[in-house]
């Protein structure tokens, strides 16, 4: 077999000096019996090697779409990608030939899940899970792609993991479950790394074990990673920079403490404002008003404004322009200046 | 849970959701609305409704007489009148045909009734009392379950149609009936089940329902469709066994005019004549199809999840 | 997995006794006559009596009876049929002829409905699906007494294809017409159940995951979905093996294949009871014993069922 990672370094256009990762004005939408749901609507993100991205946003903002159109995993109909680019150093990755694409995933890109248990096959033992990405990736022998596959365990700090290599999924705990997926991700030492909800199944004590793992291997091998969530208190330990998306779109992205501070947009200042604090006790939690709106169905101009405390004439009519505040500080609010309180 | 199942459950319209909790009546109405627009369903109900006016009313089809039989006019073809010729023993094959519907359906309804009350009454007691009645109630399907059904069914018509004198129509009832609850009772005790597990019932349960109330408000409406699938389909299978155990001779018999009974006279003359032989096979092919199809479709209408 | 099998063995046993018992008990609790229940309609002597007496203790309470019959299935003693002959030396003659015909319908069928069941899966509401679905539904609605006589009309008779009727040996070619029949009772619903187990575990968590890693479509369907599609299909074939058998006397009657089927239906028409209460316990004890390999092969496919 041709060596993947070699095929891989030489793609047209590949340029080291260009960014790791970036989107811009990606597209996606799913084509239903029911009408066309706009799941996203011009994201645009950008990751640095050793980064961390938090990609925050309520269910159904488009966030875990958005994922999935990078790793190009989608399921094609109902999804349809219809515009922008997604640019590993430099290379286009929707205009890639399949092959390649293919490379790419677990290569470079890997992702994983948020519910483990249904994210493995689970009819297969977790070695051969694991084992299967270096057969398959690098031709490796069977017993070779097995040692490597305990190796992985080991290093997600699973015990016992000579053994336990040969265990089905739903045999693991929770947390064990996701160490697997981690490992599952990180056997071909890929340069990024989106999660997905990683956490979200856990238990709380759990989940601080696996951010932390999380953390370290990202440290040990200087991997970018997105962070999807909606968890704002998740978000606010490990990110370097957050991205806040509502209705598909990117709304506001700043570094993680200037946005807790001065939050820039509606959104997000309703988003924080929602988060019970210790300091706050005996005060009445604010709540954002109604639901997110359905994707069939977009509010006109900003998608936010049925919902958004400041909102005006305008905000019903025309779609804010993406304000750049300060350096890395990117807002989408016609009120900007209220927000921040200037 | 990913973007896309929050987007295409989220954004479904009122007929395709199905709304358990806003009571029987709703979800009845949207399957029915489904229906109307099912194209399967039609055709499927159009065949029903001619099989029964036939089995009914057969003299709305023919003026012939089906056991007015001449032997000069054996294996005679389409002329002199008859639409598919005449058999061996020279009977009009249009007239047996369709005089063929009435103890078919006969059999196929009656067989079903006794099936979907008996599976009726065990799924619910297993399903609704749990412990070791559904034990030993799960243990009897089991049992009867082993029994391949045609054996079963000739060991039992065998013994239940050992009067000369009687057609054997009851035999089979009996017989199809005993040996055919099984399904029904599998899928009723499996409804129940999940149904009682709902937190409306718990809930319905908490608030004082009694028993009784319970079964029939919360439990049976939401058991009743997979229910009515089951016994559809059932009907096409009871109609199909009653022409197999006709054929091996366990079944109708005597002056009883079936499908079955035609089939089996009929195949060691279908070298010199087919249609005796074609005719009732397509006749119950295509009773048997309606049902299945008309159970495929109600099923597609009460179970929005399978679209 | 210990445990599971002897528990799957423990149910097993009670359903043999529960299952015999029923067939015993349909042929014979409460009948007025039951040496007349066995021969039919013909005249019994008295030596005939006796020897069916000696052979069912029918003169004996029910429960005797009962076992007496269980003792004889379990020491291979079927009795004997109306004819003189031993029904094991029947059976043993016929059931060769029986097995390849059965196993050539379950090969045919299952490479049907799962090569044809995986494509429509893959792609529904496509024209292959929608015709495939067609056909299911019109192979559903054929009884095997409309399909059997009707092939062999066509196919036998008119076109020529096949040999209408089977001769002693049953060959394989004989065979292929009558197990094409017969594998058509359990191919649609083998059929639909590929394919909608093969659509559903396309939408499945663990394949999302299995092209993250990259792999090519041919392995994510050929490794993860069919592995996991054809659990349930697995569980299917014990049913089918019921449908087959019920079908197999019918079919072999009806292309005269001299069969397991052909002796017990045979044995229905010239009314020879001891002959069919002997094969249909056999049969039944057949079909429970490749129920439980069938259990034990799902817990083999299934981990979740194993370490239950």
């Amino acid at each position: 077999m041709t060596d993947i990672t070699a095929r891989l370094d030489a793609l047209p256009g590949l340029d080291p000096r260009a960014p790791l990762l970036q989107v811009n004005d990606l597209h996606v939408e799913f084509r239903t019996r029911d009408g066309v749901a706009r799941a996203v609507n011009g994201v645009d993100l950008w990751l640095n090697p050793g980064e961390t991205l938090a990609v925050v946003g309520e269910s159904g903002c488009g966030k875990s779409v958005t994922a999935q159109a990078i790793m190009g995993i989608l399921d094609t109909p109902p999804a349809h990608v219809t515009g922008g680019e997604v640019l590993y150093r430099g290379v286009d990755l929707l205009r890639l030939p399949e092959t390649d694409r293919r490379g790419v995933r677990a290569n470079r890109i890997a992702m994983i899940f948020q519910d483990a248990l249904s994210a493995l096959n689970p009819v297969y033992t977790v070695g051969f899970q694991l084992a299967e990405l270096f057969r398959v990736h690098r031709g490796t022998s069977r017993r070779e792609a097995k040692r490597r596959a305990v190796e992985l365990l080991d290093q997600v700090r699973i015990p016992d993991a000579r053994r336990r290599v040969d265990d089905y999924p739903h045999q693991f705990s929770g947390g064990m479950r996701q160490r697997v997926m981690i490992a599952m991700a990180l056997a071909l030492d890929p340069e990024v790394l989106i999660a997905d909800e990683p956490t979200t199944a856990l238990d709380v004590t759990v989940q601080a074990q696996i951010m932390s793992l999380l953390a370290e291997l990202q440290r040990q091998r200087d991997m970018g990673l997105i962070l999807i969530t909606h968890d704002m208190g998740v978000v606010a330990d490990v990110a370097d920079r957050i991205a806040v998306m509502y209705a598909g779109k990117v709304v506001e992205e700043a570094p993680v403490h200037d946005l807790y501070a001065h939050p820039g947009h509606a959104y997000t200042k309703a988003l924080l404002e929602s988060i019970p604090r210790l300091d706050f006790k005996g005060q009445p939690l604010s709540v954002i008003r109604g639901l997110p709106p359905a994707l069939t169905d977009l509010p006109s101009g900003c998608a936010f404004h049925p919902r958004c405390a400041y909102a005006r004439e305008i905000c019903r009519l025309e779609p804010p322009p993406a304000y750049r505040i300060a350096p890395q500080r990117i807002t989408s609010c016609h009120f900007v200046r209220e927000v921040l309180g200037v | 849970m990913s973007d896309f199942t929050a987007v295409s459950t989220a954004e479904a319209p009122g007929p395709r959701a199905g709304r358990p909790d806003s009571g029987p009546r709703s979800l009845a109405g949207d399957a029915w609305r489904d229906l109307r627009t099912s194209k399967v369903f039609w055709i499927a109900a159009v065949l029903v409704v001619v099989v029964l006016l036939m089995a009914a009313w057969p003299s709305l089809f023919t003026s012939a007489d089906p056991r007015d039989c001449v032997l000069a006019r054996k294996n005679a073809g389409g002329s002199g009148g008859a639409l598919f010729g005449y058999d061996f023993q020279g009977c009009d094959v249009y007239a047996k045909t369709v005089y063929g519907a009435r103890d078919s359906i006969l059999v196929g309804v009656s067989a079903t009734l006794i099936a979907g009350l008996l599976g009726l009454v065990v799924g619910l007691l297993a399903g609704y009392l749990g412990g070791w009645i559904d034990a030993l109630l799960s243990r009897l399907v089991d049992v009867v379950l082993a029994i391949p059904f045609i054996l079963g069914a000739i060991v039992l018509a065998k013994r239940l149609s050992s009067d000369p004198e009687s057609n054997g129509v009851l035999a089979v009832i009996v017989t199809l009936g005993v040996l055919g609850w099984t399904t029904a009772a599998r899928v009723m005790r499996s409804a129940v089940i999940s149904a009682k597990n709902q937190d409306y019932v718990t809930a319905a349960r908490m608030l004082g329902a009694g028993p009784a109330r319970l079964m029939v408000r919360h439990i049976l409406p939401n058991a009743i469709s997979p229910f009515v699938v089951v016994l559809t389909v059932l009907l096409g299978i009871n109609i199909a066994g009653e022409a197999t155990l006709s054929y091996l001779g366990v079944g109708l018999k005597g002056d009883a005019v079936s499908w079955g009974l035609a089939i089996a006279e009929a195949g060691p003359y279908a070298r010199t004549v087919a249609a005796p032989l074609v005719w009732p096979s397509v006749f119950l092919a295509a009773t048997v199809l309606a049902f299945i199809m008309l159970g495929d479709a109600i099923r597609d209408a009460f179970d929005p999840k399978l679209r | 997995m210990f445990r599971y099998i002897v528990r799957r063995l423990l149910q097993m046993v009670l359903t043999f006794f529960g299952a015999t018992f029923v067939v015993y008990a349909l042929m014979f609790a409460n009948v007025d006559d039951p040496f007349q229940a066995l021969v039919g309609d013909r005249p019994l002597t008295d030596s005939q009596r006796a020897a069916l007496n000696a052979r069912y203790h029918l003169d004996d309470g029910f429960f005797t009876q009962y076992w007496h019959y269980v003792k004889g299935l379990l020491t291979g003693d079927f009795g004997m049929s109306l004819t003189g002959r031993p029904i094991a030396e029947m059976l043993a003659q016929a059931w060769p002829v029986t097995v390849r015909l059965a196993l050539l319908s379950i090969v045919i069928a299952a490479v049907l409905a799962v090569g044809a069941g995986v494509l429509s899966g893959l792609r529904r509401g496509g024209v292959f699906d929608t015709v495939t679905l067609v056909l299911t539904l019109i192979v559903l609605a054929m009884p095997i007494v409309v399909l059997a006589p009707l092939a062999q009309l066509i196919f036998g008779i008119q076109l020529g294809w096949f040999p209408p009727t089977a001769t002693r040996d049953a060959n394989l070619y004989e065979l292929l017409l009558p197990a094409l029949v017969l594998g058509s009772l359990v191919v649609a619903t083998q059929l639909r159940v590929t394919r909608s187990s093969v659509a559903e575990n396309l939408r499945a968590d663990y394949v999302r995951t299995a092209r993250a890693k990259g792999l090519a479509p041919r392995r994510v369907i050929g490794v993860h979905v069919l592995r996991n599609s054809l659990i349930p299909v697995i569980t299917l074939i014990g049913v089918d093996i019921g449908a087959l058998m019920s079908g197999a006397v019918v079919t072999e009657g009806v292309f005269n294949i001299p069969g397991v089927g052909f002796n017990l239906f045979r044995g229905v028409r010239t009314e020879d009871g001891p002959l069919v209460v002997g094969f249909v316990s056999v049969l039944v004890i057949v079909f429970l014993v490749i129920n439980l390999i069938v259990d034990l092969l799902y817990a083999a496919l299934d981990p979740r069922i194993r370490y239950e």
